[in-house]
């Protein structure tokens, strides 16, 4: 990408999180309920969105070699594990990517 | 009495920082850690010290400035990206209409109180009852501000230990999976929602197979935006929705 392209890409992003932060602050009635769609999408978009996130996270991982997705799979299980169980977010980030950086750099080279 | 216009009296601003600096404190740590990370990040993707800063001051989305990494090394895809920034960030319509109300007279900072709006700062804003004495305009905006300065700190800091780890540490962009995938976790607990986590994982997988690395995210989006509405009646069933603030 170009540098022009990088700007326009990264404008976009401003773009789309200021409208998503302004909208309701322009658009909201306030003495009208929030409609049906917007708070149901509000209620079920979110889980879908971060798993939507993880996927792509991951979407370089491939099946018939064992170093492109045991780490993978061991360093998303243990993150999951460990915020299941311990609920620090700071802790399962940790673990879960040192781990993934020992499987990726010394053992599955 | 005094005279002096109340928004510019000295002692209001700073009682007004001594109530919502402490609210910051579990901010400054979570965002001086996955700041520096986030600038660590880029900077192993091999961008400059000024790509992971800009984007921390200008775009100021966690999980949104960690995408534009890997977006930037692909093709241009102006579409994709404006797409996926408004999927990522939608969550921010309802942190609107849920402080509509709080946020009403606040005068020139409400510009912006609006633009740094992000989860963390609505979280407090949104929770705290201000108390009487104690100016609300600029007690949102110091919680506001120091949450971004963390946030712009810890990504300058990474970046800048960026140079000395070296763009050769492999895997450090793991971070950015571990993290979703721990909010990912947190998300599903408070609303137990299996049925959207599943169409959040197989919509995107079957995306990517059909379409392929490249073209895979917008049809995703719609995809899943088009399972959650037409399977609606069986996702809420049993279920009400949360009560409108």
């Amino acid at each position: 990408m170009s540098l022009s392209q990088q700007i326009i890409t990264i404008a976009l992003c401003v773009l789309g999180t200021q409208i998503t932060r302004s909208l309701p602050f322009i658009l909201v009635n306030p003495n009208k309920p929030t409609p049906m769609i917007l708070r149901y999408l509000g209620y079920v978009l979110p889980t879908a969105i971060f798993g939507f996130l993880i996927v792509m996270c991951l979407k370089g991982v491939s099946i018939d070699t064992a170093s492109k997705w045991i780490p993978e799979l061991v360093g998303v299980s243990l993150t999951a594990i460990l915020q299941f169980y311990k609920k620090n977010m700071l802790l399962s980030i940790l673990i879960g990517t040192v781990v993934y950086m020992i499987l990726v750099n010394l053992v599955f080279i | 009495m005094k005279t002096n216009d109340k928004h510019t009296n000295k002692h209001v601003i700073l009682n007004a920082f001594k109530s919502a600096f402490p609210y910051t404190l579990p901010i400054m740590a979570s965002f001086f850690c996955l700041g520096s990370a986030y600038g660590i990040y880029m900077k192993s993707l091999g961008f400059s010290f000024w790509y992971p800063v800009i984007n921390a001051i200008v775009i100021f989305g966690g999980s949104l400035e960690f995408v534009v990494g890997t977006m930037l090394l692909a093709p241009f895809a102006p579409l994709a990206s404006f797409s996926v920034a408004l999927v990522i960030q939608l969550r921010h319509l309802f942190y609107g209409i849920s402080l509509f109300d709080k946020y009403k007279n606040m005068g020139w900072k409400k510009p912006y109180l609006i633009y740094a709006l992000c989860d963390e700062t609505f979280s407090i804003n949104c929770a705290v009852e201000v108390p009487d004495d104690i100016d609300k305009s600029w007690f949102y905006f110091f919680v506001s501000i120091l949450n971004q300065m963390y946030w712009v700190i810890g990504a300058s800091f990474g970046a800048l230990m960026g140079n000395f780890i070296g763009e050769d540490v492999k895997g450090i962009d793991f971070v950015m999976t571990s993290m979703f995938v721990a909010i990912f976790v947190e998300q599903l607990r408070k609303d137990k929602l299996i049925s959207s986590a599943l169409i959040g994982i197989l919509v995107p997988i079957m995306s990517l197979i059909v379409f392929g690395v490249d073209n895979y995210m917008v049809p995703s989006i719609v995809g899943m935006l088009v399972f959650l509405l037409v399977f609606k009646k069986i996702i809420m069933k049993g279920r009400s929705l949360p009560y409108e603030s």
